[in-house]
């Protein structure tokens, strides 16, 4: 942390105590934390916490927790770290709780020590991980000794007055502000806090979620900890609880209104995980079932589906070792796709191209976590198709189909996407209808799914289903004026696509052309890679809205913040061997554009030997001045990098980027976006002339 | 889990609050309120105009900057029990001095901590203020136990047992007021001090004559404890003192004690005004002033000679009156704040100037 900020997202929690909110709020962090003791933390001796402390980062909290448990000097924390003891104090109060409860068995608690860890904030799962029992051993304690949270009011005036703002948090405490009605009620479960892969669209998907079950006369309870959403405005859903999305927590609001049915596809991954916890406690889920999300998740399960319906996918496996690695990699032909498993937005998600880059790879999972099998997919140079779709379990409706610009490889997240979609024929078109309603109705999905293809030499692979509300939801809502959400909750709610008026199939396509284009905070984020690969990294999106592709691009690059070059421009260029044709044909045509190059030495060659001028830049291992000073020095319009492996800091690329982006030049690392970009440049456009749609209308058929 | 003195308050409608004794352990009796300053929980235990009640604090942390010796409102705290959510037993302030514990402790203050204080503040707002009992015999006391602990309590005696025994003065070189003290805050004496004001301190009972034999430019009443009507012969002398024609002016008790003196009336309010944040507006420039309050009673009923200066915008409540004729003004809210907002500060200003104006024609 420094001045920069570098946060994506955050959360609040509410409770009687600095502990209790405290504790609240370490495990709506989603990071598998439920008190103060972290095993990284743990791992490190007392001479590097103690370093660490003093510059913070997002595991000081944990840090000072563990030093404390080694029994450092509390005042002296206060000195090196310029934290006030009362805060620090009151770390070290639950860090002798949480020793405490390490010396307990199940048996030694009394119904009054369980409720004195209760008000100081513990959650079940945290207790029981110090004791070694299971929640549910503490939870039926608590069942036993009515050991219960109530909820308490936040109504700004400390109770003095009787308010109106149904807003609530749980406490262990004595009275319960909450009147539970005995209306019709449904429960949305929110998504968090904002994160790189699981954004603003979720909060966009619950509110409208919540706006088309009012409109059905049905009584709404929100649970969410995001303050900066509208899901959170206490007048969003007639009732909104302030509270950490864990099992125990969402259990404690559902134990008190006791709803007809909750709704999980809108909250994204985080809602999604409690699938399964509700469905083991009986509570009614609105729309597709707990096992059949299970279904479309494990990997397993889910290529046997797609076997009976004979549709194809990247063959791939779960390796548990370097050398099983290799030896599937070799089978399926490089280059293979690999990732971890159970990670949301392609973290740690790479291309290999050999033998060599797999071996590091592979090594270096294996070492982070050797429990879990890394999955090895064949990767497929295609183009990628997204769809969003409501089933109502028979029939199914798609609003727009999705077209990415660049190849598959790029995460669905930072590609842009075009609609309607400009390269795929009537007859895939035809095939992705079917193949998401075969997925679909196999899946017995009841409202949103989101299934990504790879049009691979004219055949229509899979590559990922989720059972849910998506990522794009919001930008397809707005592009085909369908009300995406409020189909799908009616759906959930029994309704039959049928009896809408949407229909069924695929929705008529606009005239003019939409593209969302991601942005980047990566100059905010120091030491972070910027290229475009499979692990996600915009954190917003814009719109772009034209008659043809180009005009919409246009919009979208400015919007994005881009310099899109023109005569006279100059443009930085290195790009592998193996690209170096790709790129000479998109060169020749910005030579002919009258822009300027500068490469390094290899890319240099290849665009003399076509015939195109240009200057030579020394690499950085050639001495001073060099690529990363002629950067600096603000003479370059536009930086195209293609890299041949990422996340590397040490290779020259890296730092390419890393000076592209801190000196804000715009970068392009991915071939196709280069070329369309140039098919921008190519249009001439002038931005005094760009036309203004009618979102309303325009793009409404 | 730290051992504690388990304690329960018990309130005259039933209702019952468990959870841990600190400061002076014993047993107690008074008037249950809240007061909903997040802050200044040090001038709220040395506010006298709190003698005879069991405060709670509604904020759910109190004591985290612990105590200091120089933001004492009284001599000692005349409350009768404090009520808190948690008590910090570590402060940590450039200022502190002691913590809330000792600080009860040494002046034989019964404390009670970890209860549900919004609950109890729900129960006192729907219910109105009642009476309390804090003790350490948990589920002990036998119901006639509890109405005879009831029935003995009174607080009509409160401003005696807060007010001095004898006059002293603070010195100063200008105006010169007569100060009645029923239970001052210290707080009004620093602003008018600060404003050069000669301040006659004397005892709340009194007579006018000694007080006039000062020779004082203007008669002040400040706040203090209980009901005003508890202090017939307080009023009688308030009464004499305005018909001497000097300025006569009144914060709190002062102004509820001015306006019996003028033939209004006094009511209790339901729970009470106590906390930083309650708004009233002047009705001469419509303008609204967020004002520190602390008072159970309401001034009611306006005679013919007086008018309404200040209005609560919560309730519409009386908050400051004036004599139609006379030299006589009151507030109901406290411009010296201690704790709260400083906005109505000027209103000693406004006292003082006030003051000059008439001072010649009173000299005459």
């Amino acid at each position: 942390m420094g001045t920069k900020m570098m946060a994506t997202g955050e959360i609040m929690s509410i409770g009687k105590s600095f502990e209790a909110a405290l504790l609240k709020g370490v495990r709506s962090l989603e990071i598998g934390q439920y008190g103060l003791e972290r095993k990284s933390s743990k791992a490190r001796d007392l001479e590097t916490l103690k370093k660490r402390v003093v510059t913070p980062d997002d595991e000081r909290l944990f840090d000072m927790a563990e030093m404390i448990r080694r029994g450092y000097k509390v005042e002296k924390i206060c000195q090196i770290t310029g934290m006030d003891l009362f805060f620090v104090h009151k770390i070290a109060n639950l860090v002798e709780m949480e020793e405490e409860l390490k010396t307990m068995k199940l048996e030694d608690f009394t119904k009054e020590s369980l409720m004195y860890f209760k008000e100081k904030g513990f959650s079940d799962k945290a207790i029981s991980r110090f004791v070694g029992c299971t929640p549910p051993d503490i939870y039926d304690l608590r069942k036993k000794w009515d050991i219960m949270p109530v909820f308490k009011m936040v109504d700004t005036c400390a109770g003095e007055f009787e308010a109106v703002t149904p807003y609530y948090y749980s406490s262990y405490d004595t009275e319960n502000e909450v009147v539970v009605s005995n209306k019709k009620k449904v429960m949305v479960i929110g998504s968090g806090p904002i994160r790189i892969g699981q954004g603003i669209e979720f909060d966009y998907c619950s509110v409208h979620c919540i706006m088309a079950l009012k409109k059905k006369g049905i009584e709404t309870i929100i649970v969410n900890n995001n303050p900066e959403t509208v899901s959170t405005d206490f007048d969003t859903a007639d009732k909104l609880y302030f509270e950490p999305l864990t099992e125990e927590d969402v259990l404690n609001v559902v134990e008190l209104e006791k709803p007809d049915g909750v709704i999980l596809q809108f909250g994204g991954q985080t809602a999604i995980k409690l699938a399964g916890f509700f469905d083991e406690m009986h509570i009614p889920i609105l729309g597709t079932l707990p096992e059949q999300i299970d279904e479309a998740e494990d990997r397993e399960k889910f290529d046997a589906v797609l076997e009976t319906l004979g549709i194809s996918r990247p063959k791939g496996k779960g390796v548990w070792s370097v050398a099983e690695g290799i030896e599937t990699a070799e089978k399926l032909g490089f280059p293979v796709l690999v990732r971890p498993s159970y990670v949301l937005g392609g973290q740690g998600m790479e291309i290999t191209y050999n033998d060599d880059q797999l071996k590091m790879y592979l090594a270096d999972a294996f070492e982070k976590d050797s429990k879990n099998p890394v999955l090895i997919d064949r990767y497929l140079s295609g183009r990628e198709i997204e769809v969003d779709a409501i089933c109502d379990g028979t029939d199914v409706y798609i609003p727009g189909i999705m077209e990415h610009l660049e190849r598959a490889g790029v995460h669905s997240g930072d590609s842009i996407s075009i609609y309607p979609p400009q390269n795929i024929s009537d007859d895939m078109k035809h095939q992705i209808m079917d193949v998401t309603k075969k997925i679909s109705v196999a899946l017995k999905v009841i409202g949103m799914i989101n299934i990504q293809f790879i049009d691979f030499k004219g055949e229509l692979n899979i590559i990922e289903v989720n059972p849910r509300s998506s990522r794009t939801v919001p930008y397809i809502t707005k592009v085909t004026g369908v009300p995406v959400i409020d189909i799908a909750t009616r759906v959930m709610l029994g309704e039959k696509l049928a009896d809408m008026g949407y229909g069924t199939g695929i929705c008529d396509e606009p005239d003019v052309v939409a593209v969302k284009v991601p942005v980047f905070s990566t100059e905010k984020l120091p030491q972070v890679e910027v290229s475009l690969g499979p692990e996600m990294r915009s954190t917003g999106e814009v719109l772009g809205v034209g008659y043809n592709l180009e005009n919409a691009l246009y919009k979208g690059f400015i919007a994005a913040g881009m310099t899109i070059p023109k005569a006279g421009s100059t443009i930085i260029a290195t790009v592998g061997n193996k690209d170096h044709e790709d790129f000479v044909k998109i060169a020749k045509r910005c030579d002919a554009l009258g822009c300027n190059f500068i490469a390094t030495k290899g890319t240099a060659r290849a665009l003399k030997e076509a015939g195109i001028e240009c200057k030579l830049v020394k690499k950085i291992s050639e001495g001073v001045p060099n690529i990363i000073d002629t950067i600096r020095s603000g003479v370059v319009d536009l930086i195209v990098d293609i890299p041949k492996k990422a996340n590397n800091k040490k290779s020259d690329g890296f730092k390419i980027r890393r000076t592209a982006v801190e000196s804000s030049v715009t970068l392009i690392t991915a071939m196709d976006t280069f070329n369309a970009m140039v098919n921008v440049m190519e249009k001439h456009i002038d931005q005094d002339k760009l036309d203004i749609f009618d979102i309303n209308k325009d793009m409404r058929k | 889990m730290k051992k504690t003195v388990k304690a329960e308050l018990i309130l005259e409608n039933g209702v019952r609050f468990k959870g841990n004794a600190f400061g002076y352990i014993k047993e107690t009796v008074g008037e249950v309120v809240f007061t909903t300053g997040m802050t200044g929980y040090q001038e709220t235990l040395t506010d006298p105009s709190f003698a005879g009640q069991i405060v709670t604090m509604t904020y759910p942390l109190i004591g985290n900057y612990g105590i200091n010796l120089e933001d004492m409102e009284s001599r000692k705290p005349f409350l009768k029990g404090f009520v808190v959510r948690e008590k910090c037993d570590v402060p940590n302030n450039w200022r502190c001095e002691m913590d809330i514990d000792n600080f009860l402790f040494q002046n034989k203050i019964m404390g009670l901590e970890n209860i549900d204080t919004r609950a109890l503040t729900r129960v006192l707002r729907d219910h109105g203020t009642m009476r309390g009992i804090i003790t350490t015999r948990v589920d002990d006391l036998t119901p006639s136990q509890i109405k005879q602990k009831f029935d003995t309590y009174t607080n009509a005696y409160a401003v005696k047992e807060t007010t001095i025994d004898k006059p002293y003065v603070i010195s100063g070189r200008g105006t010169h007021l007569a100060v009645l003290d029923c239970g001052i805050k210290h707080g009004i004496l620093r602003d008018l001090s600060k404003r050069g004001c000669k301040l006659s301190v004397f005892p709340a009972f009194t007579s006018a004559e000694e007080i006039l034999a000062a020779d004082p430019d203007a008669i002040f009443l400040g706040n203090g404890p209980g009901d005003p009507k508890d202090i017939p012969d307080v009023v009688e002398t308030v009464r004499k003192l305005i018909d001497t024609g000097l300025p006569v002016l009144g914060i709190c008790l002062g102004h509820q004690l001015i306006s019996l003196a003028l033939g209004c009336n006094t009511t209790r309010l339901k729970f009470g005004h106590h906390g930083g944040n309650h708004p009233v507006k002047d009705l001469k420039t419509g303008r609204v002033y967020i004002t520190s309050q602390n008072h159970e009673f309401v001034v009611s009923d306006l005679s013919e000679d007086v008018e309404a200066t200040f209005i609560n915008v919560n309730d519409g409540s009386i908050e400051g009156i004036r004599h139609k004729t006379k030299p006589v003004y009151s507030v109901q809210f406290h411009p010296e704040a201690s704790p709260g907002p400083l906005d109505t500060q000027e209103l000693f200003d406004r006292f003082i100037k006030m003051i000059e104006e008439v001072k010649p024609h009173a000299k005459r």
